[in-house]
């Protein structure tokens, strides 16, 4: 199968906060690969690196070292970005806007044609279930509308790969159950879809594979099935291993 | 390239619509002009001379107020809200960004002088019976390429002063230096002792001139139009500047972490 993403031995650095403070590592020699039409669940705990490591991948962090590429083109380009679809861990959006008005203008940048404009906004908002405030400014959106809004911006280029940091936060056990149905629909359309999360529960039911980070190293990363048999515990018991957290009742 | 910046540019537009600011210094302007219009105390010579001449400065500030404001706050707002994450994910380069947010400033100000040149031509035609087109034309131009440089330098201060507040200020303090010493720099720098007399005269030779741009003296005295190869180079020499603030900004912003 083809790679999608390919990350190599990926570390990135920030400058220290404050005097006397070391620089931080956020992310730490990752290697990672996320082939073509996989689900891949990206996991940790807070701070473990995984939006650092989504930042690199869309070109808004620099490497400190090792490299990234996305369908074989080094993160770097913008052509890149050219079939993925992006949803920010914060959603915000222009607040002079409606959901309408914001996916004509990312449509503009992505050179839809003209005559496919509207359908393909019918299309996005259909499927996230906005159609009916498609006209209001999106400032006026409960949080659950704005991260739906955000995800019809990522899909109006129908992306071969969706980059989603924790799409589900936020949202209702409705909204939730809306968003892994979106993520099997795109499965079975043969797209990837590389996303984080906090949900194992619901990681295990849509993801294939998934890779566990903590402080910025990758602990474990293989197949779901294959995981969850080797080891003879679910995702959420391997998670806290992998990540050494021992119960304060056990100890 | 282009395509991106048009779209991006469309944004700014729509924004500044949107938005109360211009209708709101647009009403103060034309309430303040008639008003001044109103009063009849002059003879009838001089008060047309000033109310023009007021009218005037209060569409200078109005536009510098509008095309600072708009602009400073443009990229400090896509991090702020960011808007600039969901856009860079897509096939937007910083370039695009940069150019895009230019085009749409600049645009965008050249609207609203449009808006207040035409209701300046009114007022003045209303008392004069006559404009000279040419010269209000030439006035107008070279107002909006003066203004490409204002948005050009208060872009690439965005970039440099993340607080579009304290770029706002700095950019009126530098503006307002250059439009009332800008030209005698040069005079005071003879006077001085080196290397202030050096200095100075670098510092002449390297700011934009906006002080050049101002041909409001010729419609206040119905003193006929400037010469258009004048115009012409002004407008190249603004362009000029306006692309090396840009290319500054993109320089220092190309490689940013943004996060
Ligand atoms: N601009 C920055 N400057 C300094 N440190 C940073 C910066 N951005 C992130 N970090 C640090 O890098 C580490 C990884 O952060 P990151 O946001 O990637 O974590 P995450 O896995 O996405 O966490 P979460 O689940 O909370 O979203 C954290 O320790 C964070 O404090
Ligand atoms: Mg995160």
């Amino acid at each position: 199968m083809a790679e999608v993403i390919k990350v190599e031995k990926l570390t990135v650095e920030f400058p220290a906060g404050g005097a006397g403070q070391q620089t931080k590592v956020a992310v730490k020699n990752l290697n990672l690969t996320v082939s073509s039409g996989e689900v891949f669940g990206f996991l940790g705990p807070n701070g473990a690196g995984k939006t650092t490591t989504m930042n690199v991948l869309l070109g808004f962090v620099n490497p400190t070292s090792g490299s990234a590429s996305i369908f074989g083109v080094d993160v770097r380009q913008p052509i890149a970005r050219q079939r993925i679809g992006y949803l920010p861990e914060l959603t915000y959006y222009y607040k002079f806007l409606t959901a309408e008005e914001l996916l004509r203008f990312y449509a503009k940048v992505f050179r839809i044609p003209k005559d496919q404009v509207e359908s393909r906004i019918d299309e996005v908002l259909k499927l996230v279930e906005l159609e009916h405030a498609r006209k209001r400014l999106i400032k006026t959106y409960s949080k659950g509308m704005q991260q739906r809004a955000g995800l019809a911006q990522a899909l109006i280029n129908d992306p071969d790969l969706l980059i989603l940091d924790e799409p589900t936060s936020g949202l209702d056990p409705i909204g939730r159950m809306k968003v892994r149905e979106i993520i099997q629909r795109l499965k079975n359309e043969g797209k990837t879809v590389f996303f984080s999360s906090h949900e194992l529960g619901e990681v295990e039911t849509v993801c294939d594979r998934v890779a566990i980070l903590n402080q910025g190293e990758l602990k474990v990363t293989g197949r779901v099935d294959d995981l969850v048999r080797e080891n003879q515990m679910n995702l959420e018991k391997i998670f806290l291993e992998m990540i050494g957290y021992k119960s304060p009742v056990t100890v | 390239m282009m395509n991106n910046a048009f779209a991006l540019a469309g944004i700014v537009i729509k924004e500044l619509y949107r938005r109360k600011d211009f209708y709101v210094l647009f009403i103060l302007t034309a309430l303040l002009t008639l008003l001044l219009g109103s009063i009849n105390f002059f003879n009838e010579q001089n008060i047309a001379r000033y109310v023009k001449e007021f009218c005037l400065l209060l569409i200078w500030i109005a536009s510098l107020v509008i095309a600072v404001t708009t602009t400073a706050r443009q990229i400090p707002a896509e991090r702020e809200q960011r808007t600039i994450f969901p856009l860079l994910a897509k096939p937007v380069s910083r370039g695009d960004l940069i150019f895009g947010k230019f085009l749409g400033c600049w645009i965008a100000s050249g609207i609203v002088l449009v808006v207040f040149y035409v209701f300046f031509a009114v007022i003045t035609g209303a008392r004069e019976h006559h404009i000279h087109v040419a010269a209000y034309f030439q006035a107008f131009w070279m107002h909006w390429m003066m203004l490409g440089v204002v948005v050009g330098m208060v872009l690439l201060g965005s970039i440099v002063f993340a607080a579009p507040s304290s770029n706002s200020t700095i950019s009126f303090v530098v503006i307002l230096g250059i439009l009332l010493v800008g030209r005698h720099l040069n005079k005071v720098a003879d006077s001085l002792a080196e290397p202030t007399s050096s200095i100075l005269y670098t510092v002449y030779y390297v700011i934009p001139h906006l002080e050049f741009y101002d041909l409001r003296d010729l419609i206040v005295h119905n003193a006929g139009s400037a010469p258009w190869w004048a115009v012409g180079v002004a407008t190249i020499y603004a362009m000029v500047y306006a692309a090396l603030f840009q290319f500054v900004a993109w320089m220092t912003f190309r490689r940013k972490a943004l996060n």
